[in-house]
């Protein structure tokens, strides 16, 4: 059986790590090579790099961060922040990367799922996106969660899929930074509208949390970032928590083997 | 020297990268000079079976693999350069493999639907290896449970004697075979953390 995935995201601005709350107030953590060596050991099943830079000089540090990370930890690695083009995938394949996110990029091109997924395959193509209630209906958000598009989310993601999505992140921004917990409710409503593997993200505080999202049926991996960079969760207790407490997990080996 | 072959079918970086983490020269390479040359023959691989072995057959590689293969020189094939090593394959047609290991690669939805299965394909994730045959060489490292990371499709079947191990995924997922000098690894052990540089490292060590 397939074992639930941690997975911890670390933005990355310039070369470094940060983490904004609810989108906002950056904070600089952590060399991003060494955060993620320390995740690695700590038994991540899977490291997001999202690129938050908005200058060149800055997209080209980020490839450099991703491939000094891709010679030295060895599980998968997902990109994702200013995908706009099939060149993109390119340069970040390129560098280490083995999947790649799409969020705005597909808004402002949808044919970019497909022509993606057409020349690199299915599992190379994430979907992410960011999504808050109005009005009672779940709409897709762009420009960093700051602007509404007026589209359902649920079709968005629908469509996505259908267009060769291997794999799809829902980010909700009204639980994001709030540490209550995963939008158990969202994440349900996108299990019912497609089959391939769900990650959630936004809303993690704790592990019981984790326990909670795992729950659920269709969700496949929970994503956070700052509970980890900050220590308020520790990855190796997490995945024995969860591991105790039934949920199929993947354990590092004992120090002893 | 192991040679990693390149014929145009997916990325090459993280292989090479931890072979080279591990202290093991490698060479990225298309040359039949340089498959000749080698201690060790790796066949990487990702995308559709058809157009794989076309690209594959495109560079002139094929016979002198199998040639290869046959004085006994230790190949490895990696996720859909480990299917490569199978007689056919049904993955949009019908297309003939290597035929270095006997059996056929087979679309897993059917199967996992017959078995009444409702499990997602792609099979994506980490998944335990069971040991079919705990003293295969390139398990020399590796223990009953060890994870490692699977991203497939289409899956192995009828490799009968060759199965070394396997995963649960509904229908048994082969997940390394052998026979003789030539071996296979579904999952990436590129990709599959301290248990998968384990394997890199046995077959190093052939």
């Amino acid at each position: 059986m397939v074992t639930k995935r941690i997975i911890p995201c670390l933005d990355i601005r310039d070369g470094r790590v940060v983490k904004g709350v609810n989108f906002r107030g950056v904070q600089d953590v952590e060399d991003p090579v060494m955060l993620a060596r320390r995740y690695n050991d700590a038994g991540a099943d899977e490291l997001v790099f999202y690129d938050i830079t908005a200058s060149v000089e800055g997209r080209s540090l980020f490839t450099d961060v991703l491939r000094d990370v891709a010679r030295s930890i060895f599980i998968p690695l997902t990109v994702g922040g200013a995908i706009r083009s099939l060149a993109d995938f390119d340069r970040v394949l390129k560098a280490g990367a083995d999947k790649v996110s799409v969020n705005s990029g597909a808004i402002q091109n949808p044919a970019l799922i497909a022509e993606a997924a057409k020349r690199y395959g299915d599992q190379c193509v994430v979907l992410s996106m960011d999504v808050a209630r109005v009005d009672g209906a779940y709409h897709l958000f762009t420009k960093g969660g700051r602007e509404d598009t007026g589209i359902d989310a649920m079709e968005w993601a629908a469509r996505g899929e259908a267009a060769g999505a291997g794999e799809i992140v829902l980010n909700s921004i009204d639980t994001d930074g709030v540490k209550r917990g995963f939008d158990l409710e969202m994440l349900a409503a996108l299990a019912r509208r497609v089959s391939v593997p769900i990650i959630a993200s936004g809303g993690a505080g704790k592990m019981e949390d984790f326990k909670a999202l795992f729950a659920l049926p269709g969700v496949d991996a929970g994503l956070a970032a700052s509970i980890f960079h900050f220590g308020e969760v520790d990855i190796a207790e997490l995945k024995r928590y969860l591991a105790e407490n039934g949920v199929p997990m993947r354990l590092p080996r004992s120090h002893n083997d | 020297m192991i040679a990693v072959i390149d014929y145009g079918v997916g990325n090459l970086f993280s292989l090479s990268s931890s072979l080279s983490f591990l202290g093991l020269e490698n060479r990225v390479t298309s040359s039949e000079a340089d498959v000749r040359a080698a201690s060790r023959v790796i066949l990487p691989g990702v995308g559709a079976f058809g157009d794989a072995m076309e690209k594959l057959s495109a560079t002139g590689l094929v016979p002198v693999l199998k040639d290869e293969a046959g004085k006994g020189k230790p190949l490895l094939g990696i996720c859909l350069g480990m299917q490569l090593l199978f007689e056919k394959s049904y993955e949009y047609g019908e297309h003939a493999g290597l035929g270095l290991l006997p059996g056929e690669v087979c679309p897993l939805e059917p199967d996992l639907a017959a078995a009444g299965f409702s499990y997602k394909v792609p099979h994506i994730g980490w998944n335990a290896l069971h040991l079919e045959q705990p003293d295969c060489p390139l398990l020399a490292n590796t223990k009953e449970g060890d994870h490692v990371y699977f991203v497939h499709s289409f899956y192995a079947k009828g490799c009968c004697g060759a199965l070394a191990a396997s995963a649960e995924y509904g229908v048994t997922v082969p997940g390394v075979v052998a026979s003789g000098s030539v071996y296979g690894c579904q999952f990436h052990p590129e990709k599959s953390g301290a248990a998968g540089l384990d394997i890199l490292r046995a077959f190093a060590a052939l």
